[in-house]
């Protein structure tokens, strides 16, 4: 019989979601002169609010405020003063869960399974992690005084608004930096939650600034001469300006870049895990991971029973309304964004891959893209080379170990990989010989605090969280 | 068919996919936030009902005790004759024809548990008479176990060959294979004895005699529900999946049939291929059924279970 489950929707008023937002900076939400954006549900294309924008102005003015905060009471400030701030902003996160999942659910288009599990558990643990470091720097292994760089400006991206905006922060304040942040243009909201979060804390004004606005604000905070360091989390091609724009004048830098992770699945595999892995690799957040496992690698021998266990598997996942709780697949951020994986799926089929579409079905209205899977991939297509960022799985096949890390290290990108196999020697051998900065064995995805995260080649460089994560922060 | 080849057997079952405890106890943590209300857990609730061995097994187990189980099975709630029977009774072999002569008529199965039921300690003449017993006492199911010492020993083909001699004494009745799974300590014994009972015949394959701790599990049930999804898809044919002991509850009950929907598959969610195995479970979905009609809660001693 089917057993279709009855809608179960999360209230979206638990967002509190106010008509407008304004850019925060030196402590105050203020208006910016930048022209407003307006910021929609991806899920139904409305619009959720006006957003004020930072001009040129605002991010000079953010910078200064930025810059007096730090010389003037963060800098100084004991580490044990500085974790109080830190754990108080933690603490509310958590409290707040509810309204920040709901609000990040209605601007990125994310399931609220996920906001809900991930992305603000996370963001919070990454705030208590900081938190607990901010006193005892001088026991990380950083040297005896690690000191701060000073004023940080930090450029997120729209795929995990909220826990991106975590990661930046928790680090940079609780070394002794203050920062000014710039969220994408597309999510701008839960970052200015935060900032009323940190207000509400008592943080002291300037410590923390944020700016929304477009590429151009962006632009604007990274080539501004007041910073002492840049932190980007976003595409390889903006990675690369900012490179350039830095390149000579001092200032410290970390990217975390694009990716085209392998996922390689050998024979002796457990088979169910490993498909709920894959799916996990590509499907977690519709695909928009930097670090997504969007090259499956599977060994010959078991390759055609394992894309049909897969195929089965896929088609039960349930795509649609995402502040839906038995949601699994939610909704394409941007049209713009719909359009690439439009683009590039077509390529796909174009060079002579075979798709398969899940035929699940997708809602009338918002921005949706059903999970796909594309076999009879080879290297040379631009599916298997460029980063999709959506729910689109290339499938490559391999004979031997060898032959799987060749083909999982034929890629400029190096941010993770992910292998299957239920022997440890394999995983190890394997894991020695990937080029990626996290090689996950036997899980896929998995995000911790105390884990440093971050890439090589064209998925940048530097990391994020653990003690390494700090030295991106010190000097 | 395999042959019974101590030596085939066990490169067979020992070749069978691993199972990684972390991966599937993740994938059996996010099943569980599935939200299910409204019309799908009336319909939920119903379901399981249909689904239910409504059990005792109990040394204290009276022919009065066992006819008041078969008229609730036949019609769970008095009051509300649009709830489905229950699919079977389950008691003890010499209760057997008793369950059956109450039952006569209806669609509430007879199931027997035998085979020196629970421990399986006994040589394997008793084993077969108790389930001859069963039989000829009219139980069109039989729920049987394994000799768990033998598999955890690794002789794998004195398992095999009890199961096949079970199932022929069987006849035309059902053959359910208890594999207790709370006594075979790794998921990966679980998903070899689980086709070491397909193989060897078995109808159905269930986790736990209920006498064990723990019994019935939801990573458990995921591999039992895997393997017969591994099977079908191997051989064509249907077997099915019995999850008995410690489910009581109307929430974990729904939680067992979104796994039978999303690991099997909606195929399964019949009681002709899913079962729970329990005594109180049917209280509790009386309870809750009530509630969503009326709107409220009703004192649990008047629901009747």
């Amino acid at each position: 019989m089917t057993w279709t489950y009855a809608p179960a929707p999360e209230s979206a008023a638990l967002a509190g979601l106010r008509p407008s937002y304004r850019p925060f900076i030196g402590g105050e939400f203020v208006d910016g002169h930048g022209e407003s954006l307006t910021t929609v549900n991806p899920a139904t294309e409305e619009p959720l609010a006006e957003v004020g924008t930072a001009s040129d102005a605002d991010v000079d003015a953010a910078v200064t405020a930025a810059r007096t905060a730090q010389e003037k009471v963060w800098g100084p400030m004991s580490g044990t003063e500085r974790a109080k701030y830190l754990f108080r902003i933690a603490r509310v996160v958590a409290e707040r869960a509810r309204e920040l999942a709901v609000l990040e659910t209605l601007d990125n288009g994310k399931p609220i399974r996920e906001t809900r599990d991930v992305d603000v558990p996370t963001a919070s643990a990454h705030l208590f992690h900081h938190a607990g470091w901010a006193d005892k720097l001088e026991h990380a292994g950083l040297g005896p005084a690690p000191a701060p760089l000073g004023v940080v400006g930090a450029v997120v991206p729209w795929n995990f608004p909220l826990l991106m905006a975590a990661w930046k922060i928790a680090p940079a304040l609780a070394t002794g930096n203050t920062i000014v942040l710039k969220p994408a243009e597309t999510t701008p909201l839960s970052a200015l939650v935060l900032a009323e979060i940190a207000a509400d804390a008592g943080l002291p004004p300037g410590v923390l600034n944020v700016l929304p606005g477009d590429g151009a604000v962006g632009a604007a905070l990274v080539g501004h001469g007041g910073l002492d360091k840049v932190a980007f989390t976003g595409s390889t091609e903006v990675g690369i300006q900012i490179q350039r724009r830095l390149a000579g004048t001092g200032r410290a830098l970390t990217l975390e870049l694009g990716g085209k992770a392998a996922n390689i699945v050998y024979s002796d595999a457990a088979l169910d895990q490993a498909v709920e892995g894959v799916v996990d690799g590509i499907f977690f957040n519709q695909g928009h991971v930097c670090c997504a496992g969007s090259r499956l690698l599977v060994q010959e021998p078991i390759a055609e029973e394992f894309l049909e266990r897969l195929r089965e598997r896929i088609a039960g996942l349930r795509v649609g309304d995402p502040l839906d709780k038995n949601t699994d697949v939610g909704a394409i951020n941007s049209r713009a964004q719909l359009e690439r994986i439009v683009d590039l799926a077509a390529a796909g089929d174009a060079e002579g891959a075979q798709r398969w579409t899940s035929p699940c079905a997708l809602p009338e209205r918002g921005l949706f893209f059903p999970p796909t899977v594309f076999t009879e991939v080879e290297q040379t297509m631009r599916i298997a080379r460029e980063e999709i960022f959506g729910p689109v799985l290339s499938v490559l096949t391999f004979r031997t170990p060898d032959e799987a890390v060749a083909k999982a290290t034929n890629t400029p990108y190096g941010l993770s990989a992910g292998v299957w196999t239920e022997k440890g020697s394999k995983a190890l051998w394997t894991a020695q010989r990937l080029r990626a900065g996290v090689v996950w064995a036997n899980t896929f995805n998995r995000f911790d605090p105390t884990a440093p995260f971050g890439g090589t080649g064209e998925s940048g460089f530097g990391r994020e969280g653990g003690r390494t994560g700090l030295q991106a922060y010190v000097r | 068919m395999l042959r019974s080849d101590e030596h085939s057997l066990s490169r067979f079952l020992h070749g069978l996919p691993g199972v990684d405890a972390v991966g599937l106890e993740r994938r059996v943590a996010a099943l569980q936030t599935r939200s299910i209300k409204g019309d799908a857990k009336l319909r939920g609730i119903d379901l399981a009902i249909s689904m239910i061995d409504l059990t005792t097994l109990e040394g204290a187990d009276t022919p009065g005790k066992v006819a008041s189980l078969c008229a609730q099975a036949r019609r769970p709630d008095p009051d509300q004759p649009d709830v489905p029977p229950v699919a079977a009774v389950c008691v003890y072999p010499d209760l057997a024809g008793r369950a059956v002569e109450r039952l006569r008529g209806s669609s509430v199965a007879v199931a027997a548990v035998a085979t020196a039921f629970p421990s399986g300690r006994s040589s394997r003449e008793v084993k077969l008479a108790d389930t001859r017993l069963a039989v000829e006492a009219g139980a069109s199911e039989i729920d049987m176990v394994i000799d768990r010492g033998a598999f955890l020993a690794g002789d794998l083909t004195a398992v095999f060959d009890e199961i096949v001699a079970v199932k022929q004494a069987c006849g035309r009745a059902h053959l359910k294979v208890i594999l207790e799974t709370g006594e075979l300590g790794t998921y990966d014994d679980v998903r070899r004895a689980s086709w070491l009972a397909l193989l060897a015949g078995a109808d159905v394959i269930k986790t736990s005699t209920g006498k064990i701790s723990p019994a019935s599990t939801l990573p458990v049930v995921h591999i039992l529900l895997q393997a017969v999804r591994d099977w079908h898809r191997l051989t064509g044919e249907y077997r099915g999946v019995k999850a008995a002991g410690g489910i009581r509850s109307t929430k974990d009950a729904l939680r067992y049939l979104v796994a039978v929907n999303e690991v099997a598959g909606p195929a399964w969610l019949t009681p002709a291929l899913f079962r729970f195995g329990a005594s109180s479970l049917l209280g509790d979905l009386l309870l809750q059924r009530r509630a969503k009609a009326s709107g409220h809660y009703e004192n649990r001693a008047r629901v009747g279970a």
